[in-house]
């Protein structure tokens, strides 16, 4: 007889290496950190016992007590007392403990244990504890807790045998062991008592070593020095987008001659016609031109989750909070506004860690203000095809600087914003506190990166498969039709729809000086930032016939002036934000308005900058 | 070594240096003007593994008004700004 699904949760403290042991669990594809709190989304996986049975398991959301002071923390609270709506009352919820930190999980495990759940503790990375000399009686603190215990390496092959072989000892005489909820939130004294109690445990079943680790200690004298922690933040992020730019440039070009040969190989086997030009200049060089940037979104994701398992997230929030705090943010805004840098889509949603709402709300308003790896297609374009490549000061690449640069523009203005938002809107603010736990250094693993980095290349190859590969179509359509009159000498594409809709919009962005080749792209932009740049080269190639082999970049770099191109820069450090973003913002504040501040304030933002950025480049004679 | 913080005198945790070790003594969270209520500032303070007994020590500060500042609670490390932790009193 089949046995019905057994459902467990797991549950712990941020840093136990939740995480980790859910991946090794179900082998699902997710990332692995160290930041306290990264878990916010809903995770389940599924496995199968040695002995047979069908497990369904979600990773619940990091958190201290079942107090739920954030809606990730109310999520793992109602979670475990059957309460969330619409999830079936955990089975069985593994606590997860890191082996060399057990003090605040036990207490938590004390707090859970009221729920009345049947519950098994897990020392999660007991071959750190091992290593730095730290022994724990399993046995004895399992007969002090009353409840099964057991030991874990969760990144170890094979490490989680015996929870696996636990869970299904367990399973077998559940029915007998439900008890009720006695649970309720516990009041300033039960929880120092309860603290007492943990301490009691472990100082019985726990021996510490005199040695702390002393890795973590000698690197945090040098990365949390005052001043010497701020110069090593500010060298990796400038190492980081020189990285994005230097070692991204031989796989990009690898790439471009790849899609340039398809496209000249379609160009010489099919008959020239509506399909010829489909295929070629609708979707080679446009899906093209997008996958060309896998490259540098692959590098800024290596150093963001390089990062993120190495557990300096949070060392950087330290270092950042009153520099933060200044312009009105919360030192943990850090990790969400830095996650933007890749995407604004999971920066918004990793807000959830910040559980002041106001804060909350600032940090959203200002994500899409990070430069997105989106924003990167378009401005290596720009800068590639305007800004020469040679070297200032004999070491640093002038494009790399550039780069730099407005990577630094979208920061100081995201900082400019949440200023003004505090002093206008927020204005009876009270500062929220930052306590935060810094976990101790530890190797990030290979295999946890790899999954990391497998899971955002794939979501952007999916994007650059169906939005914007939709869009692509729908660009080539708009400039492909209607077709010229017989005996036209003009370019096609000056008959079609896209200049109908770009000459309207002209007017409007003349001042900015933005063409309507660029205003034709600007409105595909809106769906996926990327999508710009393949609209580009789709109403280029199309109006250039056979130039659709020669590089976008090369084409720009005849048809528009350089004030031009800096005032594209210019826009794109605001550039109101692809509808996704525009999407999450919706969920995550659950308010249209919100929505609608943030889209109107971007656009106004941007086409100021724009303003400025064109008529100072053409006062200086770059017109 | 020997215990001598009964004779040290008390203070609060957000008034000490970097490098200050000793031994929390009691939790007073009207003293910190915090945005947070006192039983949620104590409450998240224990959490965090800020009882009575516990050693700590200043490990680190931040470059503006020395703030925030990294402690060392037992075997853990936590990064609090000074005005919160001007509610756990020391010695």
């Amino acid at each position: 007889m089949e046995l019905p699904l057994l459902h467990l949760a797991l549950v712990g403290t941020p840093n136990s290496g939740k995480t980790s042991l859910f991946n090794a669990l179900t082998g699902s594809r997710q990332k692995v950190a160290n930041y306290p709190g990264v878990t916010v989304e809903r995770k389940e996986g599924f496995f199968v016992t040695p002995l047979g049975r069908q497990v369904s398991v979600v990773d619940l959301p990091g958190t201290y007590s079942l107090r739920g002071r954030s809606p990730d923390e109310e999520i793992t609270r109602d979670f475990v007392l059957g309460k969330a709506s619409g999830e079936a009352v955990p089975d069985l919820v593994l606590c997860v403990a890191d082996s060399t930190n057990l003090r605040l999980t036990i207490r938590l495990l004390l707090e859970l244990k009221r729920t009345g759940r049947p519950m098994v503790l897990v020392l999660n990375m007991f071959d750190i504890a091992a290593r730095r000399g730290i022994t724990v009686d399993v046995e004895r603190l399992a007969k002090e807790l009353g409840l099964p215990v057991v030991t874990s390496i969760a990144v170890r092959k094979g490490g989680t045998a015996d929870l696996l072989r636990l869970t299904d000892e367990v399973s077998a005489k559940l029915a007998a062991e439900a008890e009720a909820n006695s649970w309720r939130a516990l009041s300033v004294a039960e929880l120092r008592a309860t603290q007492r109690e943990a301490d009691r445990i472990i100082a019985d079943c726990v021996s510490l070593p005199s040695r702390p680790d002393t890795w973590t200690a000698r690197i945090d004298a040098v990365v949390l020095h005052p001043v010497g922690g701020l110069v090593v933040l500010a060298l990796i992020l400038f190492v980081m987008f020189q990285a994005v730019f230097a070692w991204a440039q031989p796989l990009m070009e690898l790439l471009n001659s790849g899609f340039d040969a398809l496209g000249e190989f379609v160009h010489a086997t099919l008959p020239a016609g509506l399909l010829q030009s489909f295929l070629q200049n609708g979707v080679i060089s446009g899906v093209g031109s997008v996958i060309v940037f896998l490259p540098q979104i692959i590098i800024i994701f290596l150093f963001i989750l390089l990062l993120e398992d190495f557990g300096y997230m949070a060392r950087a929030a330290f270092l950042m909070d009153r520099i933060m705090g200044g312009a009105g943010l919360h030192g943990r805004a850090f990790i969400p506004l830095l996650s933007s840098f890749a995407c604004a889509i999971p920066g918004i949603m990793a807000t959830r860690v910040i559980d002041n709402k106001r804060d909350r709300l600032t940090t959203i308003l200002i994500a899409p203000l990070m430069t997105c790896s989106a924003r990167i297609p378009v401005y290596t374009l720009i800068i590639s095809a305007f800004i020469p490549a040679k070297d200032v000061w004999g070491f640093i690449n002038l494009q790399g600087l550039v780069m730099f640069g407005l990577y630094a523009a979208g920061i100081i203005s995201a900082l400019a914003v949440s200023f003004l938002i505090k002093f206008f809107m927020l204005r009876d603010y009270a500062p929220a506190p930052f306590m935060l736990e810094l976990p101790d250094y530890k190797m990030p693993r290979l295999k946890s990166i790899v999954i990391g980095i497998y899971t955002r290349a794939k979501m952007f190859l999916v994007r650059a498969g169906t939005t914007i590969f939709s869009m692509m179509v729908l660009i080539w359509f708009l400039a492909s039709f209607p077709q010229p009159p017989a005996g036209a000498t003009e370019p096609a594409i000056d008959f079609s729809l896209a200049a109908i809709i770009g000459k309207a919009l002209e007017p409007l962005l003349a001042p900015v000086g933005f063409n309507w080749q660029i205003a034709v792209a600007l409105i595909p932009g809106m769906a996926a930032r990327e999508v710009a740049v393949a609209a580009l080269g789709t109403v280029y190639a199309i109006e250039g016939g056979k130039e659709a082999a020669e590089q976008i970049g090369q084409v720009l770099a005849t048809k528009w002036s350089l004030a031009t191109a800096l005032s594209m820069l210019a826009w794109y450090i605001f550039a109101p934000q692809c509808a996704s973003t525009l999407a999450v913002i919706r969920r995550e504040t659950g308010s249209w308005t919100w929505m609608a501040v943030t889209f109107t304030y971007m656009l106004v933002l941007a086409y100021a900058a724009s303003l400025v950025t064109y008529n100072v480049a053409v006062a200086l004679g770059a017109g | 070594m020997t215990d001598t913080n009964d004779t040290r005198p008390h203070m609060p945790l957000g008034l000490a240096q970097r490098g200050y070790t000793g031994v929390i003594q009691q939790l007073s969270a009207r003293q910190a003007g915090s945005a947070l209520s006192d039983i949620e500032l104590e409450s998240r303070l224990i959490e965090l593994g800020f009882v009575e007994g516990a050693r700590v020590e200043v490990l680190h500060e931040g470059l503006v008004g020395r703030d925030p500042i990294a402690v060392r609670v037992d075997s853990i490390t936590i990064a609090v700004r000074r005005r919160e932790a001007m509610a756990i009193i020391v010695a």
